[in-house]
């Protein structure tokens, strides 16, 4: 079944762009405005934050922003609502992103069908390991024509980087250092060695980079390593200031993809 | 039917591992090894002089003479008050410091609520020379500020969680991101039978020594192993477990765990998990979690800070889901009481945790010929604030 992260990554093999931000976050909302500029400043794919109220894989800005969200109303229900009609404006591949605990309460078949009737491509559930994954979601994934985007660290073996290869059908979702989002990163000497390790293994699946990505120095460094990058907590701690969000948003995409 | 933990890491339907890949190499590496170590010669001999000379084990076993007539029943209270740093945490931490030993970890980080599996934990790690780090809620620093001052006098340093309501859930969240942003030399000593596989098992053996020893203290005093009931407090559950681990299949005798009821199940300022909760993940395992119908996590309450917590461990959410042991719940009001009565009864003051089992006197039908063993988890002494504060003394 044609899936849109498997024809972005068929169409362009280099300096991906992929951007999070957290639903609900600054205003309820804004999802639907910030996806729109987004996609108007040129980004290849968006994950989509769904609050949790205890997010133990994010850093301060992504805690942060989740706990306004979350204060302003948001849930999975109200998104699913924001998302009807995306796919009339928008055309590049949605990750849903978030934890475990709210997909379960909704129910898990009923979310992956409301995923599929709204147009999402992929899901990202930092707290779904691989096994349960296989064991107990993989399939009712599969039957929506859902990509689960799995992670890697430094710290990852590499028998268990072929086994998460196997597993994954959309891209690997590659883990700068481990840590928490948001992290600093100057792509030190001992993430090059996990990069270049990882790089020549020729997994099949194609590779974003994320944690710690926040500027063009760092977004052109990880993309030597990979088919792009990912960025959260820079963009998420972008929206903060005073300008309209259009302007917050194209100053940041540029800023990341020129330079300026 | 088997009430321990199976291969899978399931107890039932609950329990697992709900990891994110960045936790993966360090509980994959307890997985596989935890079984190994604590069953090796030389931990199983550490771990046992450590508990008798260091911890001050065998805890007694004390019969309550004028608590068992003010209810018209025998009572005996477990003593894990009078262990070394004052309660049953130790028996844990003893047992994860000689883990992290073997696994060639050098630097250790906890969670607490009223501090005393902080105070547990800082206390092994100066025995050990090992660096130090507790996280605590910031309300519970200010509550339990005994215990604050303890740890920092042991060497550790107290890191301040001021996410959501400042106490045990946030700062079980900061450990877990400390864990992930420092995954080569550090252990994360949980402080309860809670979070991933091994950990509930792991903590859950470690605590079964109150059980093991009650068995012969009651053979030694009343010839017979086996009480009527066994009741003990319910936070994470780490108490409890070790009090009816080594009950579990002698279905005879009645386990009864007591959570905290706040000010009451019909209040939002509840900590009431089996009451209050359904099933979902948190902390890494699948439990009864106390959520909103969105599954966001609601902020637990309760006066006192170690059972101030929105889940419990995945052994208790099986014995309650099976019905092999029963869970009540105490509101405040009725811990203060029980926790003055205990005392001006007996002459000793308990945790406010461990009161809670205390309350659940008045909510069974005691017969005169039952054996009613409380495991008294821990002593007041970090309470004395909260206590005098309330009775005016
Ligand atoms: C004395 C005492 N009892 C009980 C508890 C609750 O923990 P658990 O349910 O794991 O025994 C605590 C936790 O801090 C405690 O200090």
């Amino acid at each position: 079944m044609k899936n849109r992260i498997n024809q972005l990554f068929l169409d362009k093999k280099e300096n991906i762009l992929s951007v999070y931000f957290t639903a609900g976050y600054p205003q309820l909302d804004d999802t639907v405005s910030i996806i729109e500029k987004l996609v108007a400043s040129g980004v290849d794919l968006i994950e989509i934050g769904m609050p949790f109220s205890d997010p133990v894989a994010d850093g301060p800005v992504i805690q942060n922003s989740s706990l306004v969200s979350l204060r302003n109303g948001m849930s999975i229900e109200k998104l699913f609502d924001q998302l009807i009609g995306i796919r009339e404006t928008v055309s590049i591949p949605l990750i849903l992103m978030g934890y475990l605990n709210p997909v379960i309460q909704y129910g898990l078949e009923a979310f992956c069908r409301k995923c599929a009737e709204v147009g999402i491509d992929g899901l990202i559930l930092p707290d779904l390991p691989l096994n349960e994954y296989q064991e107990n979601y993989r399939e009712v994934f599969a039957r929506y024509n859902l990509h689960n985007i799995l992670l890697i660290t430094p710290q990852t073996s590499d028998k268990r980087l072929k086994e998460i290869d196997e597993a994954s059908s959309g891209f690997i979702y590659m883990v700068s250092s481990s840590s928490t989002t948001g992290a600093k990163s100057s792509v030190a000497d001992f993430q090059k060695d996990y990069f270049e390790r990882v790089k020549a293994m020729e997994l099949t699946n194609p590779r974003l980079i994320g944690f710690g990505i926040s500027n063009k120095e760092t977004f052109d460094n990880a993309c030597q390593y990979a088919e792009g990058a990912i960025i959260g907590s820079a963009f998420v701690k972008a929206l903060d200031g005073n300008e309209s969000l259009d302007v917050k948003i194209s100053n940041f995409v540029n800023q990341v993809v020129k330079g300026v | 039917m088997s009430y321990q933990v199976n291969r899978k890491g399931y107890y039932g339907e609950f329990g697992g591992a709900y990891i994110p890949e960045m936790m993966h190499p360090n509980i994959e590496e307890l997985q596989e090894k935890y079984m190994e170590i604590i069953n090796s010669y030389n931990f199983k001999q550490d771990f046992i002089n450590l508990l008798k000379h260091y911890v001050g084990r065998p805890s007694p076993l004390y019969y309550a003479r004028r608590m068992s007539e003010r209810y018209q029943s025998h009572i005996f209270l477990k003593r894990e008050d009078l262990n070394h740093t004052g309660s049953h945490k130790i028996n844990n931490t003893i047992g994860q410091i000689l883990l992290a030993k073997s696994l060639g970890k050098t630097r250790i980080i906890a969670e607490t609520g009223a501090g005393q599996h902080g105070v547990a934990t800082a206390t092994v790690c100066a025995l050990m020379d090992m660096k130090c780090i507790v996280y605590m809620g910031a309300l519970d620093v200010q509550r339990q500020a005994p215990n604050v001052k303890k740890m920092r006098m042991l060497g550790a340093e107290v890191i301040a969680a001021e996410s959501g309501n400042k106490t045990l859930k946030d700062a079980t969240n900061e450990a877990m991101r400390d864990w992930i942003n420092n995954p080569v030399d550090t252990h994360y000593i949980i402080g309860s039978v809670v979070g991933p596989h091994p950990y509930p098992d792991m903590v859950a053996r470690f605590q079964s020594v109150i059980s093991e020893e009650i068995k012969w203290q009651l053979d030694e005093q009343l010839g017979r192993e086996l009480p009527t009931r066994i009741l003990a407090c319910v936070g994470g559950g780490s108490n409890a477990a070790g009090a009816f681990y080594h009950f579990l299949d002698d279905e005879s005798v009645e386990l009864i765990g007591i959570e905290a009821a706040g000010k009451g199940v019909d209040t939002d300022e509840s900590a009431a998990t089996l009451t209050l909760g359904k099933p979902g993940v948190l902390h890494s395992s699948r439990s009864f979690v106390m959520q909103t119908k969105d599954g966001q996590i609601i902020e637990p309450y309760s006066i006192s800070a170690g059972l101030d917590y929105p889940g419990i461990g995945p052994m208790h959410a099986n014995l309650f889901a099976t019905k092999r042991a029963k869970y009540l719940w105490a509101t405040d009001d009725e811990v203060l009481e029980a926790a003055l009565e205990l005392t001006q009864l007996e002459g000793i003051i308990p945790a406010l945790e461990s009161a809670h089992a205390l309350a659940a006197l008045k909510k069974i039908d005691l017969k005169p010929e039952d054996v009613n063993v409380i495991n008294l988890s821990g002593r007041g002494d970090k309470d004395m604030e909260t206590y005098l504060n309330h009775f005016g003394y």
